[in-house]
């Protein structure tokens, strides 16, 4: 573990130096470290946000000032630090307890992979070499988890897609992407929360609403969650958007 | 109780200190590019410090009052008006039900904070005031004011400043209401990934100068100068930024990011300018040039935890004159 200043104001916890190849460790690890800075209420912390490998600590140095003795504000980044690494250290006494709260919700998706929202599903099978069909198989079939959201408000970056579904962002980015719109970018796929401009394939589109700034949290997904989705007809899916207007209680 | 909108202007969001606490949730800090100017405006005609004010970029903006209210405002060289009368940056007034404030252009820098006693009482969303121009929301329903809007006032703070005269003859400290500078030099402390460019190229991004580009907004702004390029091609991970980073995408163009930049990205980050000179790099527009400085962590805090001194002996000062 590495802690390094981002600026005067924020340090990056580097928890491992890798992701890709212990996804589900590494994400279990930081997550970990995100809840014991939370509850360690260190004077001075203003927020604390997890990203794959990472979490950042932003702080407000005059107040972390204050907080020492001394008055003096020369090691403001030490001090820091310090209460830190002594958070992140700490032993936990009940290791059931802790392993019980951080179990991972399960959040079903439905996604509709209609022609009209798979805007770049032809692009994806051809450069997959897979057929339509298999592209929707493999996607609506595996189990993600959410690594960070990011981006914009409420984007989820997923892990967990087939490696054969890996395809390259397209050279033009869309200067416009409807909000709910599902893509693959690489070797990640997420869905859009808000209409946004964006260079990821589109291959379908949900019916939720993955951001709502009037609900807190804001968002549907949080860093962790275990992500399912599921295919729903075009009908299906008007049917939830409607219901999702009526502000009706929405059942899978 | 309001603020009549008669002409909206170039571009001017409704903000506060910003929304902390959602980064988890990949919500910007956002708020006034400059926090600074705007709890001077705020501390000058009597509000809290995180009392929403209106950001306004590049002037052409138009108000009237309904009733009567203080106000006062900071940041760039603009030329602002009561009818007839000129507003200079920093000072206090009276304004009664009718009278009309404008904003014209800038001669320096780019941005002002307007505060009205009272503060503008948009809705609370997710614990702030501010606009978020990219999830639309907060502010006045998510965007910039437009001309014909009506922004709600708060009530009218208690105690007042002390400033009998229609437009106060004292005013702040110069450097607090007038931060903009022609072509500044912005102080940096190293960045995340500073030891992944080479000698030679952190020599380039210390000693040249480099020009704003008009593709620059309240996320970041966008530098033309020699490229910087990063000596290993590996992709990173991504990782949180912040106000104040330098970031470098693959084309060797730097990004330095302002309040409502990303929660995270994933390019090298060279820099990261100091909290006390983000309100300078918030005047910065098409065509400035710009200079990078190293300083010291230690010198970073310095700065702000001397500054903070200094505005509670002021805030002191102002509440024995209004006694």
């Amino acid at each position: 573990m590495e802690i390094i200043p981002l600026g005067d104001s924020a340090l990056v916890v580097r928890v491992r130096d890798q992701f890709e190849d212990a996804p589900e460790e590494t994400l279990d690890e930081v997550l970990r470290i995100l809840q014991q800075l939370r509850s360690a209420a260190i004077p001075g912390i203003i927020e604390v946000a997890s990203a794959y490998t990472t979490v950042a600590v932003f702080f407000d140095p005059i107040a972390v000032s204050k907080a020492f003795a001394s008055g003096t504000s020369d090691d403001v980044v030490d001090w820091m630090a310090a209460r830190v690494r002594a958070a992140v250290g700490r032993r936990t006494r009940d290791r059931r307890s802790l392993v019980g709260r951080s179990r991972p919700r399960i959040v079903e998706i439905p996604i509709c992979y209609d022609a009209e929202f798979a805007l770049d599903l032809d692009r994806v099978a051809e450069r997959t070499k897979l057929s339509a069909g298999e592209v929707i198989d493999l996607h609506s079939k595996a189990e993600y988890r959410v690594a960070c959201i990011g981006f914009v408000p409420g984007f989820p970056f997923l892990t967990g897609l087939a490696s054969k579904l890996a395809t390259p962002r397209r050279d033009t980015p869309r200067k416009e992407i409807p909000s709910g719109s599902v893509g693959i970018g690489g070797a990640q796929t997420g869905i859009y929360p808000l209409r946004s401009p964006g260079g990821w394939n589109l291959i379908g589109r949900t019916p939720f609403k993955l951001f709502d700034p009037t609900k807190n949290p804001p968002s549907l997904l949080q860093a962790g969650d275990r992500v399912r989705f599921r295919a729903i007809t075009r009908e299906e899916f008007a049917a939830f958007a409607e219901a999702t207007a009526a502000k009706e209680p929405l059942k899978l | 109780m309001s603020l009549i909108v008669e002409r909206a202007g170039f571009f001017s969001s409704v903000q506060d200190l910003g929304r902390a606490g959602f980064r988890q949730f990949g919500v910007s800090m956002g708020g006034a590019l400059d926090s600074f100017a705007l709890r001077v405006a705020n501390l000058l005609v009597g509000n809290e410090d995180g009392a929403a004010g209106l950001e306004i970029t590049f002037g052409g903006l138009q108000l009237r009052f309904d009733d009567e209210r203080i106000v006062a405002w900071c940041g760039g060289e603009f030329d602002v008006q009561i009818g007839s009368r000129p507003l200079p940056a920093g000072h206090v007034a009276r304004l009664q039900a009718g009278d009309e404030l404008k904003f014209g252009r800038p001669q320096i820098g780019c941005r002002c904070w307007l505060a009205v006693s009272g503060g503008i009482d948009v809705a609370l969303v997710l614990g702030s005031r501010s606009t978020d121009l990219r999830g639309n929301f907060g502010g006045l329903d998510g965007r910039a004011v437009r001309d014909g809007d009506i922004l709600p006032l708060g009530r009218r703070p208690g105690s007042s400043p002390p400033a009998t005269e229609r437009i106060s003859s004292w005013t702040a400290p110069h450097d607090w209401v007038s931060p903009a500078k022609r072509d500044p030099i912005l102080r940096f402390v190293r960045g995340c990934d500073w030891n992944r460019f080479n000698a030679s190229t952190l020599q380039r991004f210390t000693s040249e100068t480099f020009s704003v580009s008009p593709d620059s907004d309240r996320m970041g702004v966008r530098l033309d100068g020699p490229e910087l390029k990063p000596e290993d091609d590996v992709s990173l991970i991504s990782e949180a930024v912040a106000p104040g980073t330098i970031q470098v995408p693959p084309g060797g163009k730097p990004i330095l990011l302002l309040q409502d930049c990303q929660t995270i990205g994933g390019y090298p980050k060279i820099a990261q300018v100091i909290t006390f000179d983000l309100g300078i790099a918030a005047q910065l527009r098409a065509g400035d040039h710009v200079r990078f400085s190293e300083v010291s962590m230690a010198d970073a805090h310095r700065l702000v935890v001397e500054r903070e001194r200094e505005l509670d002996r002021f805030r002191i000062g102002l509440s024995l004159h209004a006694s």
